[in-house]
């Protein structure tokens, strides 16, 4: 027995060790799932209440919808928003309001149906619909309630509109990270880097050169990605073409920028990719990839809205989904360059050549 | 701009190297080298010895903790661009990028210097024509290194780095690059390089320095550091039994030093003619039996045993 199993034991043993003294390691395998499983269960937490938020558009005072709100306002259950804009359509999407009632254009005839906006996928919305609907029924004595239900199904709406652009730019990060970081902590681990800095061969052009291959490498993976979802699912950009390529060109930028932060310093692989992760998970979560980054608490909205990847999705988003010129998105491009400028400043500034 | 005639093509004062850490390594402590244009120096020294980290603080690779570095009476961190371009460097370890080929590869490290040779000409220069259209990824560990001193010839260097050049090459790749770095030389241009060989340091090397733990202990000619050891031959004798001790065989005539390694001994002689009959009649006077004996000039393997006890190459015992 006792020397059958000495060489398991000791390999296992220095498996343990080996793993217990990378310090990244025991953060992504123990402290990760735990912020994961945060970061979810806050984007998904249970409200303390449950309510149902109902949106009321065009409602004007003493009309049927004037009616029906203060039928709401009376009931704790429900959470009454009045858009003033559009932007019910955009809420209703973001599953920031469960339903949406639009005052129909002829208020004063009692008979036409009442034009009910939900998201049939969701089942808090079908539940809004039933409970006003409910207290409709009772408000009028039992008269039958008319409705017509309608969907936001028309292409740009849909969640595959929505998930597109979200893919868009969580690859643009992924492959300015990696396309940029992985490559240069590459070099430096196998003394390229060092040979090349032993020829006349300026910085900038070595730094630039890898930035612009990245670029290069991104135009099929772009096109590819937006062909697939055109030709499958109808997926169409509203807005500019020539303005979705800037959104896209600037967003590859800007995480070439922070992968070169990245490899900026790093020594090993191990390192950069421990950085690389530890940037990418948190904005797969929070920055509104796979389900609107609205989700989350109000708190965290400056938190969530500083992240690069955010930024990407809302300007890819305003452009695909929304049909928004470049100005109106300034905000995103803002916080785009200013993540891509800084990064770019302060990895040449501290980059190890030697 | 200087006058490289009167200039060395390399001048370090006072040079150290501290790596920091748990302890600090310090690595070089100490070294002045002065190389004149056109020579070929050589930086010998045991595994740790300091060689590559002297040599990556003249190539301005490395900040040295202290000291002065002048090189093509330039300074690093001043006229980098120029020295960039007028000198060639080969690094102990490069890996160069696996899928290009030798030609591109060569093609790429040619189009960073504003004049040098052609791409064919470099190929030519460590005869790797055959292999031009190769993958790095496909070359052998010589080809390799070969590669590597054409990308660091490819500028036209005046003053060539070469960190191991020959390390792991079969003794006809050796040589082949032993023309090259010879013919680079005979053109009036400097080389430095660090080897353990010494038949390449003897070979090559104008001058050698031997570096011991971050320290140059000996400088000069290979055939002045021999000769300053008195005694220019060496004779290696093992008796199948009853070993002799070491002060019976300085007794001999002429015999300067000897040190015993397990069954062989190390004689230094001045005079093979003479100490060479004294110790056959020595043997069969004590009614011994000489299992093997050779006789061979001194190397500079024998100045490093002489200078510190030990071998260069450890585990490797004076083969040469
Ligand atoms: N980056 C580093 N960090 C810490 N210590 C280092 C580093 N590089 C080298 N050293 C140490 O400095 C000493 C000198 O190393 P160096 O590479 O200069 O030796 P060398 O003479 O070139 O040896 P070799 O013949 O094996 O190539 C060694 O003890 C080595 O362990
Ligand atoms: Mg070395």
């Amino acid at each position: 027995m006792s020397h059958r199993f000495t060489p398991l034991i000791e390999l296992t043993l220095a498996r343990v060790r080996e793993f217990f003294r990378e310090p990244a390691a025991i953060f992504w395998v123990y402290g990760f799932p735990l912020i994961m499983a945060i970061s979810l269960g806050i984007a998904f937490r249970e409200k303390p209440k449950q309510q149902i938020t109902v949106d009321l558009v065009g409602t004007t005072e003493g009309s049927r919808t004037g009616e029906l709100r203060e039928l709401l306002k009376r009931d704790t259950r429900f959470v009454v928003h009045e858009p003033t804009t559009e932007s019910w359509k955009k809420r209703l999407r973001d599953g920031k309001t469960d339903l949406v009632v639009v005052a129909s254009s002829d208020p004063a005839s009692g008979d036409s149906p009442w034009e009910f906006w939900q998201e049939p996928r969701r089942a808090e919305s079908l539940l809004a619909r039933q409970a006003v609907e409910n207290l409709l029924l009772k408000g009028q004595g039992g008269t039958v309630v008319v409705i017509a239900d309608q969907e936001l199904n028309e292409a740009g709406s849909r969640y595959i509109d929505f998930l597109i652009p979200g893919l868009l730019g969580m690859n643009l990060m992924g492959g300015g990270l990696f396309g940029v970081g992985f490559v240069l902590v590459d070099m430096r681990v196998k003394k390229l880097l060092k040979r090349f800095l032993a020829t006349p061969l300026r910085h900038s052009d070595f730094l630039l050169s890898v930035m612009l291959s990245r670029l290069l490498f991104m135009v099929p993976e772009i096109l590819a990605l937006l062909g697939f979802s055109w030709l499958v699912f109808g997926v169409q950009v509203q807005g500019s073409f020539l303005e979705l390529v800037a959104v896209i060109i600037l967003g590859g930028f800007c995480f070439a920028g922070v992968g070169l932060l990245i490899a900026s310093r790093a020594t090993t692989l191990e390192t950069a990719s421990g950085l690389m992760n530890l940037l990418m998970l948190p904005m797969y979560v929070l920055s509104g990839v796979f389900f609107s980054s609205e989700r989350f608490p109000a708190a965290m909205q400056p938190l969530v809205k500083a992240l690069p990847l955010t930024a990407l999705n809302e300007a890819l988003r305003g452009v695909m989904l929304e049909g928004e010129s470049l100005p109106a998105l300034w905000r995103p491009i803002a916080t785009l360059v200013a993540w891509g400028a800084v990064s770019f400043v302060i990895a040449l500034r501290i980059f190890r050549w030697k | 701009m200087s006058d490289p005639k009167v200039r060395p093509a390399i001048h370090c004062r006072q040079l150290t190297k501290t790596y920091p850490g748990r302890p600090p390594v310090e690595a070089v402590r100490g070294v002045d080298l002065e190389v004149p244009v056109g020579e070929c120096f050589g930086l010998l020294g045991p595994n740790g010895a300091g060689k590559t980290t002297t040599m990556e603080i003249l190539e301005g690779l490395l900040d040295a903790t202290s000291g002065d570095v002048e090189i093509l009476g330039r300074h690093w961190g001043t006229d980098d661009r120029e020295l960039r371009e007028r000198i060639g460097v080969s690094l102990q370890e490069t890996n160069l990028s696996d899928k290009l080929t030798v030609g591109e590869i060569v093609k790429l490290f040619r189009s960073f210097f504003r004049t040098g040779l052609t791409i064919s000409q470099a190929i030519e220069q460590v005869a790797l024509q055959e292999k031009v259209n190769a993958r790095f990824s496909k070359l052998s560990g010589g080809q390799k290194q070969r590669l590597a001193i054409a990308c660091s010839l490819v500028g036209d260097p005046e003053l060539l780095f070469l960190d191991e050049p020959t390390t792991g090459l079969d003794p006809q790749s050796r040589r082949q690059l032993w023309d090259v770095i010879s013919g680079f030389r005979n053109a009036g241009r400097t080389v430095v390089l660090t080897t353990h060989y010494m038949d390449e340091a003897e070979k090559l090397c104008d001058r050698v320095a031997i570096v011991d733990n971050g320290k140059v202990i000996a400088l000069g000619s290979p055939r002045q550091l021999i000769s300053q050891l008195g005694s220019e031959h060496v004779l290696e004798p093992s008796w199948v039994n009853n070993p002799p001790t070491e002060a019976e065989l300085r007794t001999l005539p002429s015999v300067t030093l000897v040190r015993r390694e397990d069954e062989r001994y190390l004689m230094s002689v001045s005079e093979p003619h003479l100490a060479l009959p004294a110790l056959l009649d020595f043997t069969r006077q004590t009614g011994r039996e000489l299992a093997s004996l050779t006789t061979r000039h001194a190397t500079l393997e024998d100045v490093f045993v002489t200078l510190t006890g030990r071998h260069l190459r450890d585990g490797d015992k004076g083969a040469v």
